[in-house]
């Protein structure tokens, strides 16, 4: 099992819930976050006054998948959270030890 | 039963003018007319439009001021902006009733100061009318209350997000005293300004001068908000700026046209020149701004607007339309420049731009009425422009140094006193939190 952790632009939120959801994936997190990487913060203007604004606004988007369906995921956000400008964000995999579905109990692939 | 009503009313009105009768000898015993006019003086159409101006007024601060600076500052401290209006509307009222009033408007030998003819409102009835005027003198004392109101809480842009809430009452209180009521006395009240002819309709040397300068002299001494100017933070509610701006707008019409204490032609034409110079002014920041950054903003044009109504402030009973167009024009220009000038050049920080927009709009407008308040203007004052503008300088001169000079005692006091500042934990934490123990906004 596989943790995919998407940071994306707010608005392709639900261009990558849909195209998850076209190869299977049943269930994903989303949390609203703010941060920077390459692109930095930009500056906005009042008054003739430049502020600076370092953290931007961005969508983490978090799902657990089977090892054999994480390339088949991985490539369907890419695909929709992509505009071709700076600052769509990054995608993390990252390996999961256990799962555990707290109704059924049921336990790793069966839980997600 | 109509009858019996009729003359159980009869008796009382009999009273009423029985009761007025020993003071119309007083006033004057010249002609058949004066008596009159002293048995019945009330105006009932003026009466109306000068309580409906005052509610306007009283508008422009709560919640229109409060709300348009609430919009500005970062949002752990927009209750706290919320506050201090709120606080200061109800402290002025007080001091007003108390003291300012009389010290702005009874009459006096001197041309300093009002007698203290009034104090404590004493020597108001129900029956007092406002002298040379046609409607109760309690609502021409609740008028310019609002005033007072204002003129204090525009100071507030000054010192958001840093100074104490002791420091501001007390600041407030001292600076209404030697401030506010001996200038208001010296443009409006009959004292040595009003004697030489100055041209104030509204409030540009009264109300703008004096809280643009005082708040450009406190924010110096205050000292910047903590990261100034490099690490500042973006207005939290533009959104919350725009409708408090547009209350602004709607109350400014009670504070220039109710200003000709009367409804008339006067009155329409000081609204409409009002609408204009508002209108001009916030489309021409609004180029500004898409010219020189690229993009024309919300907050840009509505502090356009308010630059536009406090430049034709004065000079609203003068300038005709062109003349209002034209002062419109400069006030975008001018007061968007000054806002760079004050923050990037003289690295004060005046937070909310109380002197850029309200005090250098309304020094502009003082000055420019003698121009544009000429008939060559379409303006419909009766003077020569060369004596007026040496009238309008002298006033604004000697207000402008009376402000600096009073503000700088008024600031050591507190400073020396109640002391000004937070601490810069408390400033990070936010006043909201730290000086009243609220938060504005709760996700949950």
């Amino acid at each position: 099992m596989k943790l995919i952790k998407a940071i994306v632009k707010p608005f392709k939120l639900d261009d990558v819930k849909e195209a998850l959801a076209e190869v299977g994936i049943a269930g994903l997190t989303v949390t609203e976050v703010k941060g920077f990487g390459r692109q930095k913060g930009h500056t906005e203007i009042y008054r003739g006054s430049e502020y600076t604004v370092d953290f931007l606004p961005k969508t983490m988007i978090e799902t657990v998948v089977d090892d054999d369906a994480v390339e088949q995921a991985v490539a369907a956000i890419v695909k929709a959270a992509k505009t071709g400008k700076i600052g769509d964000g990054k995608v993390f995999v990252i390996p999961i030890e256990s799962a555990i579905r707290i109704r059924t109990e049921e336990t790793d692939g069966e839980a997600l | 039963m109509c009858a019996f009503l009729a003359a159980a009313w009869l008796p009382e009105t009999l009273m009423a003018q029985d009761t007025s009768l020993p003071e119309v000898p007083k006033i004057t015993l010249e002609t058949a007319a004066n008596v009159v006019e002293a048995v019945a003086p009330l105006d009932s159409g003026n009466t109306a439009w000068m309580l409906t101006a005052t509610v306007l007024v009283l508008f422009m601060t709560l919640p229109g001021l409060a709300l348009f600076y609430g919009g500005l500052v970062r949002s752990q401290n927009v209750l706290s902006v919320l506050m201090h209006c709120f606080a200061i509307a109800c402290l002025a009222s007080v001091l007003w009733i108390t003291i300012l009033y009389t010290m702005a408007f009874a009459p006096s030998a001197c041309g300093w100061v009002g007698s203290l003819e009034h104090i404590g409102l004493s020597g108001i009835t129900i029956d007092s009318i406002t002298s040379g005027y046609d409607f109760p003198e309690t609502i021409f004392i609740m008028f310019q209350m609002t005033f007072a109101i204002i003129t204090p809480g525009l100071i507030v842009g000054a010192f958001v997000e840093r100074m104490k809430f002791s420091a501001i009452l007390l600041f407030t209180a001292l600076w209404l005293i030697l401030v506010y009521a001996p200038v208001t006395y010296w443009v409006w009240g009959g004292g040595w300004l009003f004697d030489k002819g100055v041209i104030d309709l509204a409030g540009g040397i009264v109300v703008h001068a004096t809280a643009g300068v005082s708040a450009l002299l406190l924010a110096k001494m205050l000292g910047p908000r903590d990261g100034f100017p490099k690490k500042l933070h973006i207005p939290h509610h533009p959104a919350m700026v725009m409708i408090g701006a547009s209350m602004l707008w709607v109350g400014w019409f009670g504070f220039n046209a109710g200003s000709q204490l009367a409804a008339n032609g006067n009155a329409g034409m000081t609204m409409l020149v009002t609408h204009i110079s508002a209108a001009v002014a916030s489309l021409t920041w609004m180029c500004l701004e898409w010219k020189i950054n690229g993009k024309p903003g919300l907050v840009g044009i509505v502090t356009g607007m308010v630059a536009g109504l406090a430049t034709i402030t004065p000079a609203s009973g003068a300038v005709g339309p062109l003349g209002a167009v034209c002062l419109g024009f400069l006030a975008g220009i001018v007061c968007y420049f000054a806002c760079g000038i004050v923050k990037n050049k003289l690295k004060i920080d005046d937070s909310l731009d109380v002197f850029a927009v309200h005090g250098v709009g309304g020094i502009m407008g003082t000055i420019l009425v003698a121009v544009f308040g000429l008939p060559a203007f379409g303006g419909f004052g009766e003077f020569e422009m060369v004596p007026q503008l040496g009238i309008q300088l002298t006033a604004l001169g000697a207000v402008v140094l009376w402000s600096v000079v009073a503000t700088f005692i008024i600031v050591m006091i507190c400073k020396f006193t109640v002391g000004l500042r937070v601490t810069v934990e408390d400033e990070h934490t936010g006043l909201d939190q730290s000086e009243h123990g609220e938060t504005s906004y709760q996700f949950e």
